[in-house]
């Protein structure tokens, strides 16, 4: 079976500064990932559908529902740690504690070097550490985690929803799929 | 035209004012996004300026808060150092210092440099990037995404 161009992954890139989220935004499109920055860990909560939508009191906000929004899968999220508010290492814990996303490797970026720092996000779930800053050769290390997950949800997916062609068995149908996928 | 271009670019980086990092940046403009490097250096002087206000203001209250105002360094040594700034980082890496040390003086001093350097960069990127807007698209347009 002959697979497609490379798989596109989608990245949650989250940092406070404006600067930054360009900078992040252009690494990962080089990189050809689809990109979506929000400024903050609350609203990466939202996008994953692990919050809902109001993060001061504005009673003109309309409320989403906490719904997870299935059609946009997410394969990474990259993230700063120095943000005001939500911290990247709580924006960490948050992905990891929800049974919807924790299985979405998590980055965390910063522009210090704090040995405890970085042990303490690793310990937590954080899949890699990157000081800034990030260069496009971090991201391309950054492919075989959101491979992991892609396939992972791929595999699901056909479980879920079995393709109604001549074989009758999903199993036979997923399994050489995942052998030339890792072939790449 | 483009030679004297590349000429000037290689001036900054000799004379030090560049860094590697501004060399990484200019990987990622392409056909697509060919004023991707002028577009961040534009953000990146519009986010100094605001901290260098921010700081100057800081400064002039007269009372050194020593964790803000190496808050803000913080966050402008960040944005240098991701443009490839290289001698606007080490007077906010000598500043930081001063912060630590409780300093005050040594921070005034520090600051001025900072911004000496800060203009200086500011001057000499603007006066390339007009240079490079007035001699049209060169390399960009061989480069494939």
């Amino acid at each position: 079976m002959v697979m497609a161009a490379e798989p596109q992954f989608h990245v949650l890139a989250v940092d406070d500064s404006l600067f930054d989220r360009k900078l992040i935004e252009r690494l990962l499109q080089k990189a050809s990932c689809q990109v979506t920055t929000v400024d903050s860990g609350y609203k990466a909560l939202e996008f994953l559908g692990l919050r809902e939508g109001v993060e001061i009191n504005d009673p003109d906000a309309v409320s989403t529902s906490p719904v997870i929004h299935q059609e946009v899968e997410v394969n990474l999220i990259i993230t700063d740690y120095c943000m005001p508010s939500m911290t990247g290492y709580d924006l960490l814990k948050e992905v990891k504690e929800s049974s919807a996303c924790k299985n979405i490797p998590v980055v965390i970026m910063s522009s210090e070097n704090v040995p405890a720092r970085i042990s303490r996000c690793l310990e937590e779930g954080a899949e890699e550490f990157f000081l800034k800053p990030v260069r496009l050769a971090d991201l391309n290390k950054l492919k075989p985690h959101m491979m992991k997950t892609k396939l992972k949800n791929q595999k699901l997916e056909e479980i879920e929803t079995p393709s109604k062609d001549e074989s009758g068995t999903v199993a036979a149908v997923v399994e050489p799929e995942v052998k030339n996928l890792t072939e790449i | 035209m483009q030679r004297q271009v590349a000429l000037i670019k290689q001036s900054l980086f000799d004379q030090g004012y560049l860094d590697e990092q501004f060399m990484e940046l200019e990987e990622l403009q392409d056909d697509v996004n060919p004023n991707f490097v002028e577009e961040v250096a534009t953000l990146y002087f519009k986010d100094s300026a605001r901290l260098i206000n921010s700081i100057d203001q800081a400064l002039e209250r007269g009372s050194f808060d020593f964790n803000r105002l190496d808050n803000y360094m913080h966050q402008f040594k960040g944005s240098s150092t991701s443009i490839g700034a290289s001698k606007v980082k080490t007077e906010c890496t000598m500043f930081r210092e001063y912060c630590r040390m409780g300093n005050a003086e040594g921070c005034l001093r520090t600051f001025q440099q900072v911004k000496k350097e800060h203009a200086t960069l500011r001057k000499k990127l603007e006066h390339y990037f007009q240079l490079a807007r007035q001699a049209g698209p060169k390399e960009t347009a061989r480069r494939s995404k």
